[in-house]
């Protein structure tokens, strides 16, 4: 990226006020999931209700850098990088904040679930692994577009098989322990859709990833196989 | 889930927008290897530049780069003073030939490249009499033909309306942006094959200024267009290539949308985003 900065302090300002928003919407997102596992595996009543309270901030997040960006066009017609950071940062909110959702949505099922009995929880290990997989991923994501780093952000992607595979684990497990016990169906479905909410919120990590490599390199990268995008990225 | 497997890109899919995919068109004028000097000192240093034809190319470039130096050359505008020396050649096609060689007519070439420069320059003459002048200078005497092709190039300038009724006004009673139309029409009278702008909205209001712009893209169905801009957005709106310029060389050309989003030399990039290069 280039070092040299806008003759523009304001614009200057502006762009990076914006970039500060999204890093701690993605802050508040990735305490927000972490808060959600809590609550799946404690099913403390109070976790689950700052979940849902807190992600009213994550949507707020949402709005207000959409409008900054919005107001950046505006005022000063952004091209090349800034054009493209501007275009990034607008997608990129709208994957942390369905990230958001996602989190919001694990933290209600948790409390339906815990209202079955706290032993079902437990039973998934891998769930715990998938949930560690998505936040590294969202992690690994926000970091790269700190540092506006597009390698890092191709290590995001290449971890998307993984947490697909701990989904299909997950459910497969699932449908053991409904088939051995039809008392646990209801509970059983739960866990599937936690599961699901934690494949997407991997989905969308690699949303925010495609995203970064779009903004440093200028290229799409989204619907394109990993082994596309390695050999994008070792082109100068 | 998402498929590990490979795909092909996702565009291949869907047509693509049809200004990305359209090959350049043939090429109108092309500078090869040309430098020009002011007496000693070099103002421009070994420029090829394709122009394509019926396409709108934009010059950019901080002042002094070079690009209203560049945009003269084309109608040998450097001529009118001592001292003044080019090296290298621009073609013209279907031609072939070297605008710049000193067998070339200057007179021929402003027919037919002709130029509307940053601040409207009627003459002091009647609406009608402007137009009319370059015909009347290649001798053009009926009435009716210099009526007709008057009548031509005011439409084509989107000036007929506003004009037709009072064509013996003196020029000077226009607005801005009708004198900047009425330069347009003198200079399509001749039916030229490229029109050089420099600057052409500099002195005018937005109004004005998106009714010259909407004019451009009008006019290139008939004419190849070269224009120098200080407004990188007014490049980024008329012009289908652009070409970036700095002390004397061109450090970038390429397609608007190409070079607006994803330049590729840092230079324009510093440039482009209003960076300190």
């Amino acid at each position: 990226m280039p070092p040299t900065e806008h003759i523009s302090k304001a614009f200057e300002a502006d762009l990076e006020e914006t970039r500060t928003r999204v890093l701690q919407m993605g802050g508040l997102v990735e305490a927000q999931i972490l808060a959600a596992m809590r609550a799946y595996a404690s099913g403390d009543a109070a976790i689950v209700e700052q979940v849902i309270e807190n992600d009213r901030r994550v949507n707020g997040y949402e709005v207000a850098i959409d409008s900054a960006c919005s107001h950046i066009v505006v005022r000063r017609q952004p091209a090349a990088s800034d054009l493209r950071l501007i275009m990034g940062i607008s997608k990129i909110v709208t994957d942390l904040e369905r990230m958001g959702d996602e989190a919001e949505k694990i933290a209600r099922m948790a409390r339906a679930l815990h209202q079955q009995g706290p032993q079902h929880a437990q039973r998934f290990p891998a769930i715990r692994h998938a949930a560690d997989t998505a936040l590294r991923m969202l992690r690994q994501a926000l970091d790269a577009f700190a540092r506006l780093d597009a390698a890092a952000a191709a290590e995001v992607l290449k971890e998307d098989p993984t947490i697909d595979s701990e989904f299909t684990s997950v459910l497969r497990q699932a449908i053991t322990y409904m088939m051995e016990d039809p008392r646990t169906i209801t509970a059983g479905l739960e866990i599937v859709w936690v599961a699901k909410a934690i494949e997407r919120i991997g989905d969308h990590a690699k949303n925010v990833a495609e995203q970064v490599i779009y903004i440093v390199r200028g290229t799409d990268v989204r619907h394109t196989s990993f082994a596309d995008v390695e050999r994008e990225l070792s082109k100068n | 889930m998402v498929s590990t497997t490979s795909v092909r890109p996702v565009s291949a899919a869907v047509p693509a927008p049809r200004a990305e995919t359209e090959p350049d068109p043939a090429p109108k004028a092309a500078a090869r290897g040309l430098s020009f000097y002011y007496g000693e000192v070099q103002a421009l240093k070994n420029i090829d530049l394709v122009v394509h034809e019926h396409r709108v190319t934009a010059l950019i470039g901080p002042s002094g780069c070079g690009k209203s130096t560049f945009l003269r050359c084309f109608n040998r505008m450097h001529d009118l003073y001592p001292g003044n020396r080019y090296e290298g050649e621009i073609r013209l096609y279907p031609d072939d030939m070297n605008l710049l060689d000193a067998s070339v007519d200057p007179i021929e070439v402003r027919m037919r490249l002709a130029m509307v420069f940053q601040k409207p320059n009627p003459f002091p003459k009647s609406i009608f009499e402007n137009v009319a002048y370059g015909l009347r200078v290649r001798g053009e005497r009926s009435r009716r033909t210099l009526a007709d092709k008057v009548e031509q190039a005011l439409r084509a300038a989107a000036l007929w309306d506003e004009v037709k009724d009072r064509l013996e006004e003196p020029a000077f009673n226009l607005s801005g942006g009708q004198q900047q139309r009425l330069c347009i029409a003198r200079a399509l009278a001749t039916d030229p094959e490229m029109l050089l702008f420099d600057e052409p909205t500099s002195a005018l209001d937005p109004i004005a200024t998106a009714s010259i712009e909407e004019l451009i893209t009008e006019l290139k169905s008939r004419v190849t267009i070269l224009i120098v801009t200080h407004n990188m957005q007014q490049a980024a709106r008329v012009s289908d290539y652009t070409a970036y310029m700095y002390l004397g060389e061109l450090i970038e050309f390429g397609r608007t949308d190409e070079l607006f989003i994803k330049p590729k030399h840092k230079q324009t990039e510093d440039y482009i985003t209003g960076r300190f290069g």
